[in-house]
């Protein structure tokens, strides 16, 4: 079935660049905040940690406000597009990405403080250390914001719109067909949508175990 | 190496270190100088560790004071460097770990190589030198560490029972890496519980007790004869604090 197809495909590019979007802010974020010393940091730290419980719809909400016609950045036409359910997901998982990685950078340090300051490493340097000796676990972190990537619906729905071709996704359409109606459609979506997330939790799990049986 | 003279001696002159509301060093005053190996020796508890890490600058003493002689704070920290009871070391291979510190050094970057080289085949971990650093034994671990240090080059060598989680092999190369660079110049402070360990790599002994320097005296009068009733319990393996 070609529409199953393309919902599958755009489920996946949508989340897996939220994704990556979150990582390339929220790891060298959550690391900075684990190594650096700064007024406000616990209160940020407990902010970060509190919005990893955000919910979708009001993530969804605030970028549909931003993003309609009369919105801040309404110009850029964004709304009910694919661009703008990468912006809502990105939202999303930044917090997830960031307060995970802050605690391993943070878990690490501990080990690795007196050794760093005796060679002489402060700062940004023992930062990009710790994040490149942990990268192994920092895969988990990105899963996990992959995850709630691909699973979450109150978002994308909001600022997707749920449009045939555009910008329908598993979530959006197990929502739709199960109001329709259509259980065995909504259902067999479902069955793709958690095998496709074992199939990514695995994969990335041998490649972590590969990882860490190559360099300890 | 060193510029201008040595950095040592270190004199530590009164110094106290509380942690906890509890005295961890209390009231500690010495020189260390160049020359002899210095054995920090004591049991557990006695604070030796703190003691190192005072010396060495990753902690801040509460009162008193710790002086190099030389006064530029770079020049003291170049010059010295610390294995530490349980090596840390980065998930890379063996020789990326030593180019690592190397680096953190700012050794030119066309030396690194060689001087990074020749402190694994001091070690006697050549041949290993691609190998990832935390798949290797925990002996070769810390010899490893010991590589790291010493292709620093430091005037100073800070050990903190470099030994206490190795078997016996292990502990036979890993002194008679200590050994090395004790003969080729470098100023070894290690810390140890262990008697026989002292006697073999030190010089001087500082025996500490209960966070006070109780005894500072040479290798043989110090176990020939001790001075001060703890340092004879401790050298005849009583525990009269028990």
């Amino acid at each position: 079935m070609d529409t199953l197809g393309q919902i599958v495909a755009l489920s996946l590019a949508v989340s897996l660049s939220a994704v990556l979007l979150a990582a390339l802010i929220g790891l060298p974020l959550g690391a900075a905040i684990a190594v650096g010393r700064f007024p406000g940091r616990r209160a940020l730290i407990v902010l970060l940690n509190a919005l990893m419980g955000l919910p979708p719809v009001v993530v969804g909400l605030l970028v549909y406000l931003l993003l309609s016609r009369a919105g801040p950045l309404g110009e850029m036409g964004l709304l009910f597009t694919p661009p703008a359910m990468v912006i809502a997901q990105t939202l999303l998982v930044l917090p997830i990405i960031a307060a995970l990685c802050r605690q391993s950078v943070e878990d690490a340090w501990v080990e690795y403080e007196e050794q760093l300051r005796s060679l002489g490493a402060h700062g940004l340097r023992a930062a990009v250390t710790l994040v490149w000796d942990i990268r192994f676990s920092l895969v988990t972190v990105v899963l996990a914001g992959l995850g709630r990537a691909l699973a979450e619906v109150g978002a994308v729905i909001i600022v997707g719109g749920n449009i045939d071709g555009v910008t329908r996704v598993m979530t959006t359409t197990i929502a739709l067909e199960t109001s329709k109606g259509d259980l065995p459609l909504a259902l067999s979506l479902g069955f793709i949508l958690i095998s496709l997330v074992i199939l990514l939790n695995a994969a990335a799990h041998l490649i972590k175990e590969a990882a860490q049986r190559r360099y300890g | 190496m060193a510029a201008s003279g040595s950095i040592l001696p270190l004199s530590l002159r009164g110094v106290r270190f509380a942690a906890g509301g509890r005295n961890i060093i209390d009231g500690m005053s010495a020189t260390i100088g160049a020359g002899p190996a210095t054995i920090i020796l004591g049991a557990n508890g006695a604070g030796k560790s703190v003691l190192m890490r005072l010396m060495h600058g990753l902690l801040q003493p509460t009162s008193g004071e710790i002086a190099w002689r030389a006064q530029d704070a770079e020049r003291v920290r170049r010059g010295q460097a610390m294995v530490f009871q349980r090596p840390v070391l980065l998930r890379r291979s063996a020789l990326a770990n030593i180019l690592y510190a190397l680096e953190l050094a700012r050794v030119p970057a066309a030396e690194c190589a060689r001087q990074a080289m020749d402190a694994l085949r001091e070690v006697g971990l050549a041949d290993v030198a691609h190998r990832p650093a935390r798949v290797l034994s925990g002996g070769e671990q810390q010899r490893l560490a010991l590589a790291r240090a010493w292709a620093l080059h430091p005037e100073v060598l800070f050990l903190d029972e470099p030994t206490a989680n190795l078997d016996p092999g292990a502990t036979r190369e890993i002194e008679s890496v200590i050994k090395a660079f004790d003969a080729s110049g470098t100023k070894i402070v290690m810390s140890t519980h262990n008697l026989g360990q002292a006697r073999r790599l030190g010089d001087e002994v500082l025996f500490i007790h209960q966070g006070r320097l109780v005894e500072s005296a040479p290798v043989d009068a110090f176990f020939g004869e001790p001075a001060s009733a703890e340092a004879a319990a401790f050298v005849k393996g009583e525990l009269p604090w028990v």
